[in-house]
């Protein structure tokens, strides 16, 4: 395995974005650590920021593990990565405007086309379709890691609805409320301004038909959904109506919310939950989640629809690979940020390479997500390694393979007070009349030393990410 | 040839429902096959609206209405020229890639004996012309499943009607479906009407069929069930990734119970007719 990048502390030396935090961390007695620790649990309690995982049962009032130790980006670190996000954001929606109607990328030979519409998030319902400044992804969660000073690679788009934005808010809260002097040693970018800009966004995608000032809902599968928290959070935060499929329905060319004083036309869904249940009408038949006869009104341009079904086709593993491509081919630029090195077990040779080095690498099913379904290579026993050579000589094209990168590691309270573990980073991009992207995003941490699965699923937590001011 | 429809479709509910909500695609296609003199769909009290032509070239509209609501109807009536291409679609403005018609669906998902079907029957073919080889698939289906009502039901998969040997046009459509995909041939379910002069033929309330995507030909319809290629005695409706994608009437209803489901499909020859009235 390469080197560990530590962000903190380079060649023996601490960089200077981490020089008034490493003070901090030697002055803070191991009491108070203990106490500010219980503090933040108390204050994420109280807020009641729960995540429940999918299909693990346990307890789902459970906490994301917060760690206290912020990282740090400087000015010039995030104006490349958000130029690198931009970039990339605009390149995913002019894709996905591009498949669900001339296919111009797939008949210059760019991308096969059977990746595209022989793709189970590829829907057929909205070819043809132009969506309210034909955005389709309103909210892209870029996924990235650093292995180095100047190294970042983009490990997986989110075009659908990714989820996290809430903690990123919540982190920050609670840091200032926690050591309001870090904020006045440090000039570090607010993050505060993610509701306005999003409902900004939203309103700037309302249909046609919509006059006057549009009203916004967020639709959610309800309260047992993991990330239900958010979604209520982020209606508050709006000022906008937090829903379920009942509370909607759909009567002539609209959609409208059930209120005390009467229907209420809605104009945009910011929706939470997948296409397959959006509209019993289109989609799924046995779906209660939704809304019958949604697809239609959208179709019809009475609503919009927040991602827009069938945005999924442009996150999809096998296309991934495929967004320098994009970016060279639609905005006729070199791509800011890089991708991971990326097998496709679809390709035989690619496979047979796979196989043979199934060790070092990681491999991912094309289609999973949240770690699941997951094989790191370094870190697998020989069985593992081995029933993961079953299925991917079984099924090859649900695979892909990637290097097992260095990820970078920042400082982390652990029992024996701060030591180095390996973060990721998603940042929000908010797509609609304009492009915008709050300074930082979601760092995710592996707790568990070593580790190199930051999902919080599996021992992920989570840490406030400062963006300094020039 | 000049035919006439009248499509009735009449739901009772023993319990009165609130409210009902259906997505129609009771509208002819637009193609060369087949030109509309007339059509009219009607309902009592419903409200009307989101209306669009999708990707696949299929109107939808949406229809709904509030309860307490004891039956419901829907009335098709119209009056169509059609011009027999030997199955093939002409002339019908679609968006939608063939290659997307190559993912099944739930009813269409492959199976080893479907394999062993297509495999069986094309294995012979090798090299033939990509019509030859659509039908001797289409034939192969209408032998392996047998047109018997009754046997199957309307959430049968390919594999267990083929697996049964027995099934209706559904069924067959379904069972045609998948071997083509599996061989790598877009496929596609779609609905209309049939006009049957003959007692023999087999004509269901609302037909169904298979359509084929063939190179240089296009998309060319293949019924299983009369081992036809659809002519100027079919009407097309719309299409689909397999029978409940391209239902004709997709709805749901809130509260209320006892669905009980009436269906009349009646397709006339107006010349045979008018000559019967002289």
């Amino acid at each position: 395995m390469p080197e560990t990048f530590n962000e903190m502390i380079d060649g023996g030396q601490v960089r200077p974005a981490y020089q008034s935090l490493e003070r901090w961390q030697n002055e803070m007695p191991a009491d108070l650590r203990q106490m500010k620790q219980s503090e933040a649990e108390a204050l994420f309690r109280r807020v009641g920021i729960t995540f429940a995982v999918y299909g693990e049962g346990g307890d789902p009032e459970r906490l994301i593990p917060f760690d206290m130790f912020p990282r740090v980006f400087t000015a010039g670190e995030w104006r490349k990565l958000e130029r690198g996000i931009r970039q990339r954001a605009a390149a995913l929606n002019a894709f996905l405007a591009d498949v669900y109607d001339q296919r111009e990328i797939i008949r210059a030979g760019k991308i096969p086309e059977h990746l595209v519409t022989h793709n189970e998030a590829f829907e057929r319902a909205v070819v043809g379709m132009r969506p309210p400044r034909n955005v389709w992804s309103h909210i892209v969660g870029v996924d990235l890691v650093r292995t180095g000073p100047d190294q970042f690679y983009v490990l997986e788009d989110n075009c659908r609805t990714p989820s996290g934005v809430s903690y990123m808010l919540q982190n920050r809260e609670i840091m200032m409320r926690m050591f309001p002097h870090l904020f006045v040693e440090n000039r570090i970018a607010p993050v505060d301004g993610y509701a306005d800009a999003l409902r900004h966004t939203l309103a700037s995608v309302a249909p046609k038909k919509c006059d006057g000032d549009p009203t916004v809902v967020i639709l959610t599968p309800g309260q047992f959904n993991s990330a239900y928290y958010e979604h209520s959070f982020l209606a508050d935060l709006m000022g906008v109506e937090l829903v379920e499929g009942q509370d909607l329905f759909v009567e002539g060319d609209f959609c409208w919310m059930r209120t005390t004083e009467g229907p209420k036309k809605v104009d945009v869904i910011y929706r939470r939950i997948d296409d397959a249940f959006l509209d019993p009408l289109c989609f799924r038949p046995d779906s209660m989640l939704g809304v019958p006869g949604l697809m239609n009104v959208y179709r019809s341009g009475g609503v919009s629809i927040c991602s827009a079904p069938g945005a999924g086709v442009a996150d999809d593993k096998a296309i991934y690979t495929f967004v320098p491509d994009m970016i060279r081919f639609y905005l006729g630029e070199a791509p800011i940020l890089e991708n991971v090195p990326t097998w496709q077990c679809a390709k035989p040779d690619e496979c047979k390479y796979v196989l043979e080095h199934l060790s070092e690498l990681v491999v991912k099913e094309v289609h999973g997500s949240g770690g699941y379904g997951m094989l790191v290579g370094p870190k697998a026993d020989q069985s593992q390694i081995e029933a993961f050579r079953h299925k991917i000589t079984e099924k090859p094209w649900n695979y892909i393979a990637q290097p097992t990168l260095a990820l970078s590691a920042c400082p982390t309270f652990v029992e024996e007070g701060v030591a180095p573990r390996h973060v990721d980073l998603r940042p929000y991009c908010l797509v609609g009349e304009r492009i915008e992207l709050v300074p930082g995003g979601l760092t995710r941490v592996a707790l568990n030393e070593g580790s190199l699965v930051v999902n919080s699923s599996q021992g992920g937590g989570v840490k406030d990410t400062w963006v300094l001011a020039e | 040839m000049k035919l006439s429809v009248s499509h009735v479709t009449r739901y009772v509910f023993e319990t009165p429902v609130t409210r009902l909500i259906q997505s129609h695609r009771l509208t002819p296609s637009r193609c060369a096959n087949q030109r509309v003199i007339s059509w009219e769909v009607n309902m009592l009290k419903a409200v009307r609206g989101a209306a669009f032509r999708d990707g696949a070239g299929d109107w939808t509209e949406t229809v709904s209405v509030d309860g307490p609501l004891d039956a419901f109807e829907i009335e098709v009536t119209g009056e169509i020229e059609t011009e027999d291409f030997a199955g093939v679609l002409r002339d019908h403005r679609e968006k939608v890639p063939p290659s997307a018609y190559l993912t099944p669906t739930a009813r269409t998902w492959p199976s080893q004996p479907l394999r062993e079907l297509a495999e069986d029957t094309l294995a012979p073919l090798d090299g033939r012309p990509a019509i030859e080889r659509a039908h001797a698939l289409s034939n192969a289906v209408a032998d392996a499943v047998e047109y018997v009502p009754g046997e199957t039901e309307s959430l049968t998969t390919a594999a267990e009607a083929l697996e049964g040997g027995k099934g209706v046009c559904q069924d067959q459509t379904h069972v045609l479906m998948a071997v083509a995909q599996m061989s790598g041939v877009p496929a596609r379910y779609v609905t209309g009407y049939l006009f049957s002069a003959m007692p023999d033929h087999i004509s269901e309330a609302s037909h169904a069929w298979a359509e084929l995507y063939v190179d240089d030909l296009g998309w060319v319809g293949f019924d299983p069930s009369n081992r036809v290629c659809p002519d100027d005695r079919y009407i097309r409706l719309g299409s689909g990734y397999d029978s409940q994608d391209a239902a004709p009437i997709r709805g749901v209803v809130s509260g209320g119970a006892g669905e009980r489901l009436d269906v009349s499909v009646k397709v006339r020859d107006i010349a045979a007719s008018e000559q019967q009235q002289q």
